[in-house]
């Protein structure tokens, strides 16, 4: 694209919020030269049915990611402490509400 | 680690049909495939806005009117999910357009075809968008992550393209006896051209080997096809048209219809920019970008502005 100097905005990363109380969502990305078009853009190209009542958007470049390659190691400390599920405890037979 | 370990680490994924992600390691080769297909499937949106905005001041009521606006406005949202998916491949907007625009990068044959009547608005649809959907659905399990959740989002809303447009035939088909004639006419323009979109037969599709292997694809060609008339034949026969096809017959050993190929020569015809509407496609294309050019400049320079307050403020 080296002769290409046409510029189509940056990369935006959208998350909406389906109605108050639930999580925004990440549902997927646009371009926008700004944050408010990014969010009109993320409006009319993510809520055209009612899926949403607010949206987050983030600069993709403002992400800070995992690689996959660090999968294992990364995650690997939690594997091992089975005793942060409730079912590692052994509750009395005939216990209500516990 | 090295290649040979990555690729078959790929491989196993796959195997286990567990989806790939952007920074997980893939083949070039796959990483090629998918821009083509993706980009190609995005530029498809794109241009097949085209045929049915030529209808939209034409529309016959008011309420058509609007209809065609949003499943227009859905197609441009459709092309930019897809341009998004891609980019996810280390391309920019700004190439994948530029392969677009110089002829690069196809997009679907049916898009060359020319929209004549209203009759046409509703052929394009129940079929085009039946047979899109065919091949959608499909690609809602295909094995790349970003290309799956596009595809998940464009099917939802793909169902109340097929329907508006079948419910065009079913008021032309019970209408006048023009309209009905109309109607046929549709038909008899459209159905060739709507089995060509899922593309060469299996024997002859040079990219299909690989899409299968890499779970690009999870049906060929040919089965998509079959499914396809085997869906519609039912449909047609209720609105009373006739599908153009005298070989048209069911086949209950393969518990599917028999029919006729369309003319391949013409595919490859319109593939290679010979169609009725190829030239004046890529230029409406062309145009467009061109008069949105100083709309994209002033929406920079107002970017930079606006980022510079946020970062003083």
């Amino acid at each position: 694209m080296s002769e290409n100097t046409d510029s189509q905005g940056t990369l935006w990363e959208i998350f909406v919020q389906k109605k108050a109380g639930q999580p925004f969502v990440h549902c997927g990305s646009l371009h926008a030269f700004d944050k408010e078009m990014a969010l009109q853009n993320a409006r009319d190209l993510y809520t055209r049915r009612g899926e949403g009542t607010a949206i987050w958007a983030v600069p993709a470049s403002a992400i800070v990611a995992s690689s996959p390659e660090d999968m294992g190691p990364f995650f690997d400390t939690t594997n091992d402490k089975v005793y942060r599920h409730p079912t590692f405890y052994q509750i009395p037979e005939g216990i209500k509400y516990i | 680690m090295e290649t040979i370990d990555l690729e078959q680490h790929f491989d196993a994924k796959l195997a286990k049909n567990e989806m790939i992600e952007p920074k997980d390691w893939m083949p070039d080769n796959y990483r090629k495939h998918l821009i083509r297909q993706i980009s190609q499937h995005a530029h498809s949106e794109i241009v097949g806005m085209l045929p049915e905005g030529n209808w939209i001041t034409r529309a016959p009521s008011l309420r058509a009117k609007i209809v065609l606006l949003a499943k227009v406005q859905d197609e441009g949202g459709h092309g930019l999910y897809l341009y998004t998916a891609a980019e996810t491949l280390q391309i920019s907007r700004e190439e994948l357009l530029d392969q677009l625009h110089t002829g690069k990068a196809k997009y679907s044959s049916i898009f060359n075809y020319q929209t004549l009547t209203w009759a046409d608005i509703g052929a394009v649809g129940w079929l085009v968008d039946g047979a899109a959907i065919m091949n959608q659905v499909m690609l809602q399990r295909t094995s790349y992550g970003p290309y799956a959740r596009a595809m998940v989002r464009i099917c939802k809303e793909e169902s109340f393209h097929q329907r508006q447009g079948y419910e065009i035939m079913c008021h032309l088909a019970f209408g006048t006896p023009a309209q009905k004639e109309m109607a046929q006419d549709a038909m008899n323009r459209w159905w060739y051209p709507t089995l060509m979109m899922f593309g060469p037969k299996d024997a002859n599709s040079s990219n299909s080997a690989n899409a299968i292997k890499w779970k690009i694809k999870r049906e060929s060609n040919d089965e998509l096809r079959q499914r396809f008339v085997n869906q519609t034949v039912a449909q047609a026969e209720y609105l009373g048209i006739k599908i153009p096809d005298e070989n048209l017959k069911w086949n209950e050993t393969k518990k599917g219809y028999d029919f006729s190929d369309p003319d391949w020569a013409e595919f490859n015809n319109i593939i290679h920019g010979h169609g009725p509407c190829n030239k004046e496609r890529i230029g409406a294309r062309v145009k467009a970008h061109e008069n949105g050019k100083w709309v994209r400049e002033a929406a920079a320079a107002f970017g930079k502005k606006q980022n510079a307050i946020d970062v003083a403020a």
